[in-house]
């Protein structure tokens, strides 16, 4: 394996495992908030053993996510130091505050999880909304660095030289609304989806179907608000990438030709060498309208683009459509669990919308990582948007390909550790948390 | 703001060595207690660090964050050729850290807890050692961004005897530091009495290994005598480290564990301050004589100065409510005691 190509394969390893985690750390909280929230507001033990049963949950992967995260800081530099040596001063910003919201969020969670019966119960409450409110900044905080490295500023780059550097600027770039947004909807509507299959799953199996019922609507309510609100976002991301990343959106829609009246293709399978794609269902103008807002404008095509500044088509493509038709289906899901909330209570008890929601248990998180490849691997050649070349940024030190292959057994073990414990939770559940007052909890 | 910004630098190394080194030292005792009385000791352990831990090795992120925002140059050249060193302390992170929350939180306490504590015991072990042995490869001189081959660019940059014996030199610390800090955390003097008598082995072990890298500079020609006692600094903070171990063997039998803790810290904030103070602001020494200094190296003005604001800011709002964790549990564990 070629030093490069390891070095990718390893960051992109690395983010990939990160993100599961930090989207339940930055979610999971504001879960755990509510059920508490309806302990103390109705004193029913039931959601106290919920609030407790998920903190549990929570510590399990925040501190994997910690481990990986810290990892990343280092792997920035490890992996991409001619990056890192340029943009360390402009896109540091958001590392140095999210430091902060890091900071409290371990600091809230030190206080929740060890803080049952020592503090006042609204106090001992807060610093758990605490934990998902500095969790959730500190997400849309470094996400902000990432859509630096998209849509470039805060810096003149002249002659090879970043000069007149603004870091405050530089976090604030065009692209960081839309991408923070469309992050933060994500990990809700992924970390809803999930935690609400498995208790789904549970009810199926009959097992605790009180505990696993109350568990089971407090995410998907979470879940299904996100899951509605998600294609929105990704509408608004984009109209934005069209404007800022031609190349990436004619990637993303495997578009080849500069065209009036664009067709929107769905499915298919593009043919790079004759710039066409084979068996797709298209809907004329529909990629004008959803990008300009007018059914005959104009679409830059790959055409525009020069061959070496082209990202790899197919796999853009692929990960975009598998991303949107996720987030349709999981939309669907959503309306079908409203109308069960509201109009058709039966529903809710029913085996089918059941089944349907342990079977989207891993969607939104296939949904996060599909998305994520769109706006990393669309954004390729380049590390830094038209600026640094993602091969121009790599380490000197050969011999990378060995520490991918020791990182993809570590997280391997890593995931396999955590499912395992996971599964040992919830097996757990009726010994531990239904009976009332356990007083091994 | 440049020099608020390298105080932060210098606070979180330390903070990350005393708060972490303990958190370190606590599976680093494990690995040195008899069977019957690892479970007491592991029980008490958690007990103390189980709260801050989450916290603890924020340090060290806030020390990379620093060092790739205000000195990109010093960041990238250690991550060059100090990647296998830095690669190996962060599987040793990585373990640790899984290890650590794993066996707490496993619903099911059965035979994965020995796997767990194992990799937890060996992780604390390995982390510090290679912490130690990249602070000491920062001033060997073998760090040589001329080098044209794999060995001498990124092994002997690392691998020799000084930064090895600084390794061990942490390790120990790190042990040290857990002792004394576990003995105020129990009420029972039989185990307070086995706490001591770890504390005193692990003091010494770190005096030996102290020895062992002046050997080792020796050795490797690094004027580390001449950073300790050829200034006023390098010799004051020499002798109050001395005095107050030697304060500290004549305190163990007394209750006052606040003060032997106070005492230790007060020591690892001595070794930093010698080692640090003689070659600032150079923190990287380079083959051939050259440097990388924290001043020259320094990024452009106006990022220092919003990192120096973001550093200002973000204490303001964290160290009071670290300040208020440590205490409402330090409140709670003495009533506890109280009432014992
Ligand atoms: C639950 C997950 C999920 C779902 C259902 C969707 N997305 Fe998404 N999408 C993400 C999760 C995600 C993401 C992983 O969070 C990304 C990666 C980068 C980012 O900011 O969000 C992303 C990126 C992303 C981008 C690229 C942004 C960039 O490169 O800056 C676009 C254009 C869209 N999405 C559009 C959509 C559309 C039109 C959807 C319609 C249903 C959609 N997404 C559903
Ligand atoms: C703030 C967040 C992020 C930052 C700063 C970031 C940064 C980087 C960097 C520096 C690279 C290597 C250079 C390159 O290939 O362009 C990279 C590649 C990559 N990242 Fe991200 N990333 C972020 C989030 C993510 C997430 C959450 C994922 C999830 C899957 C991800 C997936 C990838 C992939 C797949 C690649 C490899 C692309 C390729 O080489 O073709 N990134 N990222
Ligand atoms: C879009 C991408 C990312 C998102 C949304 C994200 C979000 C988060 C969140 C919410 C946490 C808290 C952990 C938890 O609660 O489980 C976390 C941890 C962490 N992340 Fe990320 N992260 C992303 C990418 C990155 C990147 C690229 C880096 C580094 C370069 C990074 C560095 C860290 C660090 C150091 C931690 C540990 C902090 C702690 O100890 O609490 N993250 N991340």
């Amino acid at each position: 394996m070629d030093d490069f190509i390891a070095a990718r394969s390893q960051m992109a390893l690395s983010l990939g495992f990160h993100i599961i985690f930090s989207c339940i750390g930055m979610v999971m909280p504001f879960f755990m908030a509510v059920s508490h929230y309806l302990f103390l507001k109705t004193n029913e033990v039931m959601y106290r053993n919920i609030t407790k049963a998920w903190s549990k949950g929570v510590a399990i992967f925040f501190a994997t996510g910690a481990v990986s995260g810290t990892v990343l800081s280092f792997e920035l530099g490890l992996l991409w130091p001619k990056f890192m040596e340029h943009a360390g001063p402009i896109f540091g910003m958001p590392f140095s505050l999210e430091g902060t919201a890091f900071f409290i969020e371990a600091i809230a969670l030190g206080f929740y999880l060890y803080g049952w019966d020592r503090f006042n119960k609204w106090f001992h409450w807060f610093t758990g909304v605490i934990v998902g409110i500095s969790g959730l900044a500190s997400g849309i905080l470094v996400v902000a660095a990432n859509a630096w490295m998209n849509n470039p500023a805060g810096f003149d780059f002249i002659d090879g030289k970043y000069l007149n550097i603004d870091p405050i600027k530089a976090m604030f770039n065009d692209a960081w609304f839309s991408q923070a947004l469309h992050m933060s909807i994500a990990a809700f509507a992924a970390t809803g989806f999930a935690v609400a299959g498995v208790h789904a799953f549970m009810i199926l199996k009959k097992q605790n179907v009180a505990f696993h019922t109350k568990s089971f609507r407090i995410a998907a309510i979470f879940g299904a608000v996100a899951a509605v609100l998600q294609p929105l976002s990704g509408d608004i991301s984009a109209k934005f990438i069209a404007k800022s990343q031609p190349a990436k959106l004619a990637a993303m829609e495997a578009h080849f030709h500069t065209q009036k009246a664009a067709p929107l293709i769905i499915g298919g399978i593009p043919d790079i060498k004759n710039e066409k794609v084979d068996g797709a269902l298209r809907i004329p103008g529909m990629l004008s309208f959803m990008v300009n807002g007018d059914f005959d404008s104009e679409v830059k095509g790959l055409d525009q683009i020069p061959k070496e500044d082209q990202p790899p088509v197919a796999v853009t493509h692929y990960a975009f459509q598998l991303m949107v038709g996720l987030g349709m289906l999981m939309m669907g899901i959503a309306l079908a669990f409203f109308i069960a909330l509201w109009r058709k209570k039966s529903w809710l008890s029913q085996k089918w919308l059941l089944w349907l929601f342990t079977l989207a248990t891993p969607l939104g998180f296939i949904a996060v990582e599909a998305g994520w490849i769109v706006t990393e691997v669309g954004r390729q050649p380049w590390i830094i948007q038209g600026i640094m070349r993602t091969k121009d940024a790599v380490t000197p030190m050969p011999g990378i390909q060995y520490s991918f292959y020791l990182f993809s057994a570590v997280y391997v073990s890593l995931s396999l550790i955590v499912i395992f414990m996971l599964y040992r939770q919830i097996k757990m559940v009726p010994k531990i948390y239904d009976i009332p007052n356990n007083p091994k909890m | 703001m440049l020099y608020v910004v390298i105080l932060f630098l210098w606070i979180a190394i330390l903070l990350y060595l005393v708060l972490g080194g303990a958190d370190f030292g606590a599976g680093i005792l494990e690995l040195f207690t008899s069977d019957k009385n690892k479970d007491k000791t592991r029980k008490t352990m958690y007990r103390a660090i189980g709260p801050i831990w989450e916290a603890n090795h924020m340090w060290l992120i806030i020390t990379i964050v620093i060092l790739f925002v205000g000195f990109p140059q010093i960041y990238t050249t250690m991550s060059i050729y100090l990647h296998i060193p830095l690669l190996l302390m962060l599987m040793g992170i990585i373990a640790r850290g899984t290890a650590f929350t794993f066996r707490h939180y496993d619903a099911v306490k059965d035979e994965m807890q020995i796997v767990y504590n194992k990799i937890f015991v060996y992780s604390s072990f390995i982390t510090p050692f290679f912490l130690g042995i990249i602070a000491g490869s920062a001033v060997t001189r073998r760090i040589d961004p001329n080098a044209n081959n794999f060995l001498d660019a990124y092994i002997f940059s690392w691998l020799n005897v000084f930064s090895l014996a600084v390794g061990l030199f942490t390790v120990a610390i790190c042990g040290f530091l857990a002792a004394v800090f576990i003995i105020g955390q129990t009420p029972d003097m039989t185990e307070r009495k086995r706490f001591i008598r770890k504390a005193k082995t692990f003091n010494i072990a770190a005096v030996l290994a102290g020895g062992l890298v002046f050997i080792a500079s020796l050795y490797e020609k690094i004027p580390l005598l001449n950073w300790v006692f050829d200034n006023p600094v390098g010799i004051t903070a020499f002798s109050l480290a001395t005095l107050s171990v030697i304060y500290l063997w004549r305190i163990w039998s007394t209750d006052k564990t606040n003060l032997m803790r106070a005492l230790a810290g007060f020591q690892v904030t001595m070794i930093l301050l010698i080692t640090t103070w003689k070659h600032y602001p150079n923190i990287i020494l380079l083959k051939g004589g050259g440097y990388l200094s924290l001043i020259e190296e320094r990024g452009n003005d106006k990022t220092i100065a919003a990192l120096g604001w973001a550093l200002l800011l973000g204490s303001l709002f964290i160290l009071p409510s670290l300040f208020y964790l440590i205490y409402s549990f330090q409140k709670t564990k003495e009533e506890a005691l109280r009432n014992h």
